[in-house]
C-alpha cells in the first residue's frame, strides 16, 4: 500500500518511520485495519478452541474449565472492543469519511494519531493475557462479583476497556467536528453519504455512553482492588448496579457496530445497484438517528431474568419491540434501493447481499428476545449466542469484509476480486450457516451459553459435531480470504481509479491510493450533487 | 389494502388478547410459553418470507444487462416518502402491540404465584445447588409432588448464578443480597434438570442437579429418609448470612 507520500518529498525517512510518525488519516486508518485483523485472527482461533471443545460432552482439549473460560473472554473482548468497533470506526471511518466529504483530514490530526496508538497499547495490554498468570476468565461482560472474587486479574479487562474508550471518545470528538466544520462547499445534510450519517450517528453513541462504562469497569476495580463495596451487597453495595451500568452502554455499543456496517452496505448497493437510495430522508432520520433516539432506554432486556421489577421488565418489553420500527425502516431502504435497479455483482456485492439475509435472521430472531415471557426461557442460552452473531457480529463483519472489497482497489490501485474471493466468499456463508443454525436449534431446547461441557444433554452432541465442522469452513474460508488480499495487494489486477462507476467522491475526485491532501483541486459541488445520482434525468 | 387488512385484524387480535388475562392459563406456563413461542415464530416466518422473496425476485429481475445501464427509480414525492415511512412505522408497531399484548399474558401466568404452592428455597453456590423444604429439611436435588405447584424462593452465597428449569421453560438470576422467585407446576412424574444459567467460573457447565415429579407418597418417604440423613445445621447456615440477605429475606 504505497501512497506517494511514501516517494514524494520525504525521500530520506524510512518507510517505517513515516507510519509510526503519521498523521495521515488515510494511514492512521490503515493502522487500524491491521490491527482489527489481527485481533480477528486470533479471536478466530479462540472461537475455534470453543467449538473444538463444545464438539462432544467432556473436556476434550482444555485442562482445565477456567483456561476455556480465559479463551471465550478473550474471544467475546477481543471481537467487539479489538476487531469490529476498531474496524468500523477506526479502519474504515478514518480511510473513507473525509474522502466522502471531500475533506482534506479529519479536524485534529494528531489527536487522531494519538486515538491509534491508545488502540494498540490496548491491544497489547489485551494479548498479555496470554502470557500473564491468571488470564481474565470473566467473559467480556465481567459480572461482579465473580470478577472481583475470581483469582483471575480482572484489571486487564478495566485497563483495556479504559484505553479503547478513551481512544473512542477522542475519535468521536474529532470526526463529528470534522463532518460539521470540514465539509466540501455545497454538501448539505442531506447529500451526505450513508456511510457518514451512521458514522456520526456511531460517534455520538460512544460519546453519550462510554462514560457510563468506565465508571462502571472503575468501580469493578476499586471493588477488586481497593476494598470498596459498590458492587458488593454484603457491605451495602448491589450487585445488579454494574449490570444496570454496563448494559446502559453495551446495548448502544451494539448500535455502534451494527450503524457503520450499515452504512457500508448502502455505499455498495447504491453503487452495485446504480440507484439512489430508497426514501433517504427516513432512512437517515428516522431509522439511523430513530435508533440512536431508542439506544438508551431498552437495556434491561438484558436483564429480563435478574429480578428487576415486572413493570420495568414489561417496560422496556414495549420499547425494545418498538426497535423494530427504525430497523425496518431502514430494511425497507435496503430493499427499495434494489427496486428498479441495475445491479452489477462482485464479491462486494455478494457480501451485501449476504448481508441482507443475515438482517433479515437476525433481527427476526430478536424479536421472541423482545419478549420476557419468552426470554425467560431463552436468556443464556446457545439461542441468545446465534442472534446476536447473526445481527451483530456476522452482519457487521461481513459487511466490513464486503467494504474491504469494495474500497480495495480505491486503497491499493487493485482489485481483490477474483476466483479466490469467490470461492473464499462462499465458504465464509455456509461455514456461518453451518455453525449456527444448530445453534439456534439446541439453544431453544435449553442448551446454555459459556458451556464447555454438557453432561446433562447428550443429546445435542451430534448439533454440536455439525457447528464445530461449520466452524472449520468459516476458518478455511478466512484463512483463504487473507491469502486473497495480501495476494490482490501486491499482484492483483490493476483497476482504474473508479472501477464501479460510483458517483461517491472518494471515488470520483481521488487518486487510488489518494496522496496527501486527499484531493488535487479543492472540490465544490453543488445542490444538485448527491452522492447516488446515477439515474440524472 | 391486503396488509391494511392484516393490519386492523392484527390490532383487534391484540386488542381482544389482553381480555384474556382474566382467564390466563395459569396451571401450565410452560405450555403458555410453547403456545406465545408458536405465534412468534408464525410472525416471523410471515414477515421473514415476504422479505426473502421480495429480495430474491428483485436480486434476479434487476440486473444489469450492460455496464453502463443505471437504476431507474424515481426520486419519491413529499407524500409518497412520508406514507413509506408512516405506513410500514404503522404496521410494524401493530405487530409490536399485538405480541407484547400476548406476551404481557404469558409473563402474569409466570409471576402469579398460586395460593397452594409449596415453598421450597434455593441456594446457590460455586458450584452445586443447594434446597431447603418447608420442614427445615435440605437436599441436593428438587423433588416435588405431582400436581403440586412450587414456588422456589432463590438466593446465592457467592456469587450470581441463574436456576435454570428447561423443561419448565422458566430461570431466573440468583444473587447474594437479594431473593428471587419463579413457580412451577409438575402435571406429570418425570426426572428432569435445573442447570446454572448465569456464568459463574470454572465449573459453571457442572453446575446441575436432578428435578424429579414424584407421586405424593413417594414424595413423602424420601422428604423424611433425606431430614434422618442430613447432618446439615441449618441455624449454622443461616447465621452465616449477610445482613443484606437477612433483609431481604423478612
Ligand atoms: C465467524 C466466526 C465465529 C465463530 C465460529 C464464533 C463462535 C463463537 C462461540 C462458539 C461462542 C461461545 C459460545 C458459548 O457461549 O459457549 C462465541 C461467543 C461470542 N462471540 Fe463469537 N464467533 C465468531 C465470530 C464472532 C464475531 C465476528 C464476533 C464480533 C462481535 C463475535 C462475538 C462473540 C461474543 C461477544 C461472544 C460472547 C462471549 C461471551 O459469552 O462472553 N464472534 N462465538
Ligand atoms: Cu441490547
Ligand atoms: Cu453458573
Amino acid at each position: 500500500m504505497n501512497t506517494p507520500s511514501a516517494t514524494a518529498g520525504h525521500a530520506a525517512t524510512p518507510a517505517w518511520k513515516e507510519w509510526l510518525y503519521t498523521t495521515d488519516h488515510k494511514r492512521i486508518g490503515v493502522l487500524y485495519l491491521i490491527g482489527s485483523m489481527a485481533a480477528f485472527g486470533v479471536a478466530g482461533l479462540m472461537a475455534i478452541i470453543i467449538r473444538l471443545e463444545q464438539m462432544d460432552v467432556g473436556m476434550q482439549y482444555i485442562s482445565s474449565g477456567t483456561q476455556y473460560n480465559g479463551f471465550l473472554y478473550f474471544h467475546g473482548a477481543a471481537m467487539i472492543l479489538a476487531f469490529l468497533i476498531p474496524g468500523l470506526t477506526g479502519f474504515a471511518a478514518n480511510y473513507f469519511l473525509p474522502l466522502m466529504i471531500a475533506a482534506r483530514d479529519v479536524a485534529v490530526p494528531r489527536i487522531n494519531a494519538f486515538s491509534v496508538w491508545l488502540f494498540y497499547f490496548a491491544i497489547v495490554l489485551a494479548l498479555l493475557s496470554f502470557v500473564i498468570p491468571d488470564a481474565p476468565d470473566i467473559m467480556w461482560t465481567g459480572y461482579p462479583p465473580y470478577s472481583i472474587t475470581t483469582a483471575a486479574n480482572t484489571s486487564f479487562y478495566v485497563f483495556t476497556v479504559h484505553l479503547l474508550g478513551f481512544s473512542s471518545i477522542l475519535g468521536a470528538v474529532n470526526f463529528l467536528v470534522t463532518v460539521i466544520y470540514m465539509r466540501a462547499p455545497g454538501i448539505g445534510w442531506n447529500q451526505l453519504n450513508i456511510f457518514t450519517w451512521t458514522t456520526i450517528a456511531a460517534f455520538v453513541l460512544q460519546l453519550i455512553f462510554i462514560p457510563v462504562l468506565a465508571a462502571a469497569v472503575t468501580l469493578l476495580l476499586f471493588d477488586k482492588y481497593l476494598g470498596t463495596h459498590f458492587y458488593d451487597p454484603a457491605a451495602g453495595g448491589d450487585v445488579l448496579l454494574y449490570q444496570n451500568l454496563f448494559w446502559f452502554y453495551s446495548h448502544p455499543a451494539v448500535y455502534v457496530i451494527f450503524l457503520p456496517a450499515v452504512g457500508i452496505l448502502f455505499e455498495i448497493l447504491t453503487t452495485m445497484c446504480k440507484n439512489q437510495v430508497f426514501n433517504y430522508k427516513a432512512a437517515v432520520y428516522a431509522g439511523i438517528w430513530g435508533i440512536v433516539g431508542i439506544a438508551g432506554i431498552v437495556w434491561i432486556h438484558h436483564l429480563y431474568v435478574t429480578g428487576m421489577p415486572d413493570w420495568l421488565r414489561l417496560g422496556h418489553m414495549v420499547t425494545t419491540l418498538l426497535i423494530s420500527v427504525p430497523v425496518g425502516i431502514l430494511t425497507l431502504s435496503m430493499w427499495g434501493t434494489l427496486y428498479k435497479s441495475a445491479i452489477t455483482y462482485n464479491t462486494a456485492m455478494m457480501y451485501a447481499v449476504a448481508c441482507l439475509y443475515l438482517i433479515l435472521i437476525g433481527g427476526l430472531t430478536g424479536i421472541p428476545l423482545a419478549l420476557p415471557s419468552l426470554t425467560i426461557h431463552l436468556s443464556e442460552t446457545a439461542f441468545v449466542m446465534a442472534h446476536f452473531h447473526f445481527i451483530m457480529a456476522l452482519f457487521a463483519a461481513f459487511a466490513l469484509f464486503g467494504g474491504i472489497y469494495y474500497w480495495f482497489p480505491k486503497m491499493t490501485g487493485r482489485y481483490a476480486d477474483g476466483g479466490l474471493a469467490t470461492t473464499s466468499f462462499w465458504l465464509n456463508f455456509i461455514g456461518v450457516n453451518v455453525t449456527f443454525i444448530p445453534l439456534f436449534i439446541i439453544g431453544v431446547e435449553g442448551m446454555p451459553r459459556r458451556y464447555w461441557d454438557y453432561q446433562m444433554f447428550p443429546q445435542f452432541d451430534g448439533m454440536h459435531e455439525i457447528a464445530t465442522y461449520g466452524s472449520f469452513i468459516v476458518a478455511a474460508g478466512m484463512l483463504l480470504q487473507f491469502a486473497n488480499f495480501i495476494y490482490a495487494a501486491v499482484a492483483g489486477k490493476k483497476a482504474p481509479l473508479n472501477p464501479w462507476n460510483s458517483q461517491s467522491l472518494e471515488w470520483t475526485h481521488t487518486q487510488s491510493p489518494p496522496g496527501p491532501g486527499n484531493f488535487i483541486d479543492d472540490v465544490v459541488v453543488d445542490e444538485n450533487w448527491s452522492p447516488y445520482n446515477y439515474n440524472k434525468d | 389494502m391486503r396488509l391494511l387488512t392484516a393490519t386492523i385484524t392484527m390490532a383487534t387480535t391484540a386488542m381482544l388478547s389482553t381480555q384474556a388475562f382474566a382467564e390466563g392459563n395459569l396451571a401450565n406456563p410452560p405450555a403458555a410459553w410453547e403456545e406465545l413461542w408458536n405465534t412468534v415464530m408464525l410472525d416471523i416466518t410471515i414477515i421473514g418470507v415476504i422479505l426473502a422473496v421480495a429480495a430474491v425476485w428483485m436480486l434476479f429481475k434487476f440486473k444489469a444487462t450492460s455496464p453502463e445501464q443505471v437504476g431507474t427509480a424515481k426520486k419519491l414525492t413529499a407524500v409518497q416518502a412520508i406514507s413509506w415511512a408512516l405506513i410500514p412505522a404503522a404496521i410494524f408497531m401493530a405487530d409490536d402491540f399485538y405480541l407484547a399484548a400476548k406476551g404481557w399474558t404469558v409473563w402474569n401466568d409466570y409471576r402469579r404465584v398460586p395460593e397452594n404452592a409449596m415453598e421450597v428455597k434455593v441456594t446457590g453456590y460455586q458450584w452445586y445447588w443447594e434446597f431447603e423444604y418447608e420442614d427445615g429439611t435440605v437436599t441436593d436435588e428438587l423433588v416435588m409432588p405431582v400436581g403440586q405447584p412450587v414456588v422456589l424462593r432463590m438466593t446465592a452465597e457467592d456469587v450470581i448464578h441463574d436456576f435454570g428449569l428447561p423443561h419448565y421453560r422458566v430461570k431466573e438470576d440468583v444473587m447474594p443480597g437479594r431473593i428471587t422467585y419463579i413457580w412451577i407446576n409438575p402435571i406429570e412424574a418425570n426426572e428432569t434438570i435445573v442447570q446454572c444459567a448465569e456464568f459463574c467460573g470454572d465449573a459453571h457447565s457442572d453446575m446441575w442437579t436432578s428435578v424429579r415429579a414424584v407421586p405424593q407418597a413417594e414424595f413423602d418417604a424420601w422428604l423424611s429418609a433425606s431430614a434422618e440423613e442430613s447432618d446439615f445445621d441449618i441455624d449454622e447456615w443461616k447465621a452465616s448470612w449477610t445482613k443484606s440477605q437477612m433483609t431481604a429475606a423478612r
